[in-house]
């Protein structure tokens, strides 16, 4: 089983890593880019179990640890 | 008056710090960060540094180190607690001080002099600053442009928990002299019970003349002179 993370910035928190690759791809050529984020990807090996259970202890670590809700939103996949 | 100051792997302002507090005449000790005690310690320094490599994000995983779980208690039974540059990331990450830090908005790492004016001089981190002139002190980093959301921002602002802005060398607090995109040029802060104050740039680091300033004296004398009215009225 995995436990996948997605981690970005909240939106009203200033991005300047997203902003950056914005402006770089607009430089390239790249058009109707209307905004850019950088976030995190995580992804945790879990022992085979139930998923429910699984879904339930990731959510806390994300919260609690892997993300900082002050900064920063995270969607949880298990799979 | 005696300090604790913590270390975890990859701290490096650990040693500056307890310099600079016994060249006060005070004593400093270090605490590492697998201890679970601060001993007599009347007051911690959480330093500066890259604890745990900033893996993660910065002071994220410093914060559920066993030093940190003591820090906590002890900051809640009213100890004082002063955390600086990842320090500062620390006590923000553990949710003694409100906020966080994200990566400065130029994006650069900033290393270089810059002015403080110090907000509220009614706390036990700011008594002693002098009032005739904004302090010159060092930064370093390159995640130190603080974040808070509207209400928060509020809040501190309502319990004058700004303790201190970036300014320019006649104390303005100007866009200009904002070296990271800090909300409000907001360079420290301290908790509601006012007993735990964090900020980004280094009073360590300008402890005696030889380093440029001694500015940075009047933040830990702020400190001691509290501790030490405290310890006469008991």
């Amino acid at each position: 089983m995995k436990a996948k993370i997605i981690i970005t910035p909240k939106k009203a928190v200033f991005d300047p890593q997203g902003k950056t690759v914005q402006n770089a791809l607009e430089h390239m050529g790249y058009t109707g880019v209307e905004g850019v984020h950088v976030g995190k990807y995580i992804e945790i090996d879990l022992a085979d179990g139930d998923v429910e259970e699984a879904r339930k202890k990731i959510d806390e670590a994300a919260h609690k640890f892997l993300s900082n809700p002050v900064i920063e939103d995270y969607r949880l996949e298990i799979e | 008056m005696k300090f604790a100051v913590l270390q975890f792997p990859a701290s490096n302002c650990d040693q500056d710090a307890v310099h600079a507090i016994r060249r006060l005449g005070h004593e400093a000790g270090f605490v590492w960060h697998k201890d679970a005690s601060l001993g007599d310690a009347e007051a911690v320094i959480v330093p500066g540094g890259f604890s745990y490599g900033d893996y993660l994000r910065c002071g994220a995983v410093a914060r559920f180190s066993p030093v940190m779980q003591t820090v906590k208690s002890f900051a809640e039974a009213g100890g004082l607690v002063i955390g600086i540059c990842n320090g500062f990331q620390v006590l923000c990450e553990a949710g003694l001080l409100p906020g966080a830090l994200v990566r400065n908005k130029g994006l650069q790492f900033r290393c270089e002099q810059v002015f403080l004016s110090t907000v509220n001089r009614d706390t036990a981190f700011t008594r002693a600053i002098p009032t005739d002139r904004p302090l010159r002190v060092p930064i370093a980093h390159g995640e130190g442009c603080y974040f808070a959301d509207e209400e928060t921002l509020k809040g501190l602002r309502e319990n004058r928990q700004i303790l201190w802005q970036y300014c320019d060398a006649s104390g303005e607090v100007l866009e200009s002299a904002n070296p990271n995109g800090s909300i409000d040029n907001i360079a420290g802060v301290c908790n509601a019970a006012r007993n735990v104050a964090g900020l980004m740039p280094h009073p360590e680091r300008a402890c005696e003349s030889l380093l440029g300033s001694a500015d940075g004296n009047a933040i830990f004398e702020s400190m001691i002179q509290t501790a030490t009215a405290a310890a006469a009225a008991a």
